[in-house]
């Protein structure tokens, strides 16, 4: 095999992973926002919270990152529940949520950073675990673990939600809440508290989408804002709502920065997603996996 | 007040300020006044395409960018004036708000947002890339020490800022009453009944994506003489965005003069904590100021004291009141 081609698979394997890890971290906005039609741009932040919890979790007391992450779903959910219930008196109740809701978020997204940066400083933290070093190699084609965990993690998270989604009582109501609140209402389900839930799980996919970041390179607290746009290109490409259409836009968003980090430099990968989201929104904004 | 009059008006003022500012011996006070008038032009710039049409743009920090880098280039390259860099920089900017617009707005509100929201991540990229200003290392820009009329550069700079300011308000008071005005505020009301009455919608919509965007531009031209360096992090501080944001939502977004009160009180807050306390804290401050804001007081400062002075807004004669009637009416 040629040098070139060796380099190709390699930089698509490790976009495929990446792109999994890409999935967790949009899997929340794609609940958030193509469901619930509620636009958290500060998804970002909280998944850097994620973060940093970990690493205190696993500087202090040696705990494992994904544990970590796991664990903090619960008090995660509780915060998403009491964000909605703040966004749904303040503003949908209200019918502001275009602006002011947005502004709302955006200045949520603010105070997280700046808050993990007045408490950390604007240093790079890792977690130390065993699985971050070593590395498999295939041919050409290398596989480190620290970026494989994330991806099997990642896909594990899809498949429990789309599960959720698809067989459970609760899960039907969030979808369809999505689709027609009235409906629902008649069905006897309250639109608010469905959302609630909805909202709460959101969140609580930013702690482990967290933990998995963490793992797969070094944080520092302003890092989020540079996954918005690509977070948010990824749900518009894989159609709103739609989670395995998350799954295949985050993969194929995930090689196409890979592929360009390996033969153009990195410094250009973060102008990809955000050509994608342009691409997606000139001309299919229903995505690859929306209904049009 | 007609437009001639309020012009006049505006120009005495910004004439008042700029004579003031001779008088001052301690220079940072001119430094700190510059600062905030930045802000009155990118807060009145954000408000005519957030508080007049409803789009809530979050590329603040793009488009001074922008407008910051053009200006260092050309200036490096043909070594052209400030007078000359503020309407080129206003041009490139519109035309990046024209093209965005565009693309995004034709579509939900909120797409716009996160596109222009990505617009900074993409625009610094190109920047860190870009050699011939310093990329990520950044660039040093001369500037004379000496300047006629003004003596000082500092005061140069802060004259050029005044006029803008003034012009951005004059501006954004003239759209306000005008047919144009009339129109952006029939699309923020209810987009589908303003394209109904024959409102041509997405033209109105392109235009002030445009004039918002060449101001922030504008805004951002006389930038790198004012830090004499500029490199890429700072130069694309998400504080700038927030502050372009937060000070119109803090004053009141119905009218010009509440992106102006929003600038000077949230500009000045800044200023004297940044001195006092720390930058960070401050931009906390200004961070929990607009959650507070859009929780607790929706319509601002003017929201405030227009309902104290007055009875509860009634839709039928107050259109903000209207407006939040027929948002609701349209999001059930």
């Amino acid at each position: 095999m040629g040098q070139f081609a060796g380099l190709l698979l390699d930089s698509i394997v490790s976009g495929v992973l990446v792109g999994g890890f890409y999935a967790a971290m949009a899997v929340g906005i794609s609940i958030a926002f193509g469901m619930l039609g509620i636009s958290n741009i500060a998804h970002p932040a909280l998944i850097l919270l994620g973060s940093f919890i970990a690493y205190v979790l696993n500087s202090q007391f040696g705990w494992d990152p994904i544990l970590v992450g796991v664990l903090a779903t619960v008090p995660f959910y509780f915060l998403g529940t009491l964000l909605y219930s703040a966004y749904e008196i303040a503003f949908e109740r209200r019918g502001t949520q275009l602006i002011r809701g947005l502004a709302f978020f955006f200045g949520l997204l603010f105070i997280t950073e700046v808050g993990l940066q007045l408490v950390f400083g604007v240093d790079y933290r890792l977690v130390e675990t065993p699985y971050i070093g070593p590395s498999y190699n295939i041919g050409p084609v290398s596989l480190p673990v620290r970026m494989l965990i994330p991806f099997l993690a990642s896909v594990l998270l899809l498949i429990g939600l789309q599960v959720f989604f698809m067989r459970t009582f609760t899960g039907r109501a969030i979808m369809a809440v999505a689709q027609d609140k009235f409906a629902l209402q008649l069905m006897g389900a309250a639109p608010v508290r469905v959302k609630r839930i909805a909202f709460g799980l959101s969140t609580a996919t930013a702690a482990m989408a967290g933990a998995f970041l963490i793992i797969l390179q070094p944080v520092e607290p302003s890092m989020g804002r540079d996954y918005i746009g690509r977070i948010f290109a990824i749900c518009v490409l894989g159609g709103i709502g739609s989670l395995p259409g998350t799954f295949v836009a985050a993969v194929i968003v995930g090689v196409a920065e890979s592929i360009t980090a390996t033969f153009y430099g990195p410094s250009w990968s973060p102008a990809i997603a955000f050509g994608f989201l342009l691409i997606a929104l000139v001309v299919r904004p229903a995505g690859l996996f929306g209904r049009a | 007040m007609s437009n001639g009059r309020f012009i006049l008006f505006a120009c005495l003022v910004g004439v008042a300020l700029v004579a003031a500012s001779m008088f001052v011996t301690n220079e940072y006070y001119v430094f700190a006044a510059y600062f905030v008038l930045q802000y009155v032009v990118l807060a009145t710039a954000w408000n005519i395409l957030g508080g007049y049409v409803g789009y809530v743009n979050f590329g603040t920090t793009a488009f001074l960018a922008i407008g910051l880098y053009s200006a260092a280039a050309l200036n490096k390259w043909l070594d052209l004036p400030i007078p000359a860099l503020i309407p080129i920089a206003g041009v490139l900017c519109g035309a990046v708000g024209l093209v965005m617009g565009y693309l995004t707005i034709r579509l939900r509100g909120v797409y716009f947002t996160i596109a222009t929201l990505a617009l900074s991540v993409v625009v610094q990229t190109f920047i860190t890339n870009w050699d011939y200003v310093g990329g990520s290392r950044g660039l040093y820009v001369m500037r004379p020490s000496e300047v006629p009329v003004f003596g000082s550069y500092v005061a140069y700079l802060f004259f050029l800022m005044t006029v803008l300011a003034v012009a951005a308000v004059v501006t954004a008071r003239a759209i306000e009453r005008s047919t144009f005005g009339f129109g952006l505020a029939a699309i923020r009301d209810d987009e589908t009944a303003a394209a109904a009455s024959g409102v041509p919608v997405l033209r109105l919509k392109l235009v002030a994506a445009a004039i918002s965007g060449g101001l922030m531009g504008m805004a951002g031209a006389p930038l790198p003489f004012y830090l004499t360096y500029v490199e890429p992090t700072s130069s694309f501080s998400l504080a700038y965005t927030v502050n372009s944001v937060a000070m119109p939502l803090v004053g009141g977004t119905t009218s010009w003069i509440g992106p102006v009160i929003g600038a000077v009180l949230l500009g000045t807050m800044q200023q004297a904590m940044t001195v006092l306390i720390s930058s960070s804290v401050n931009l906390l401050v200004v961070g929990l100021l607009l959650v507070i804001f859009v929780i607790a007081a929706p319509n601002g400062i003017l929201g405030l004291i227009r309902s104290k002075g007055g009875k509860k807004p009634d839709p039928e004669t107050n259109p903000l009141a209207a407006m939040l009637v027929t948002e609701k009416r349209s999001s059930q």
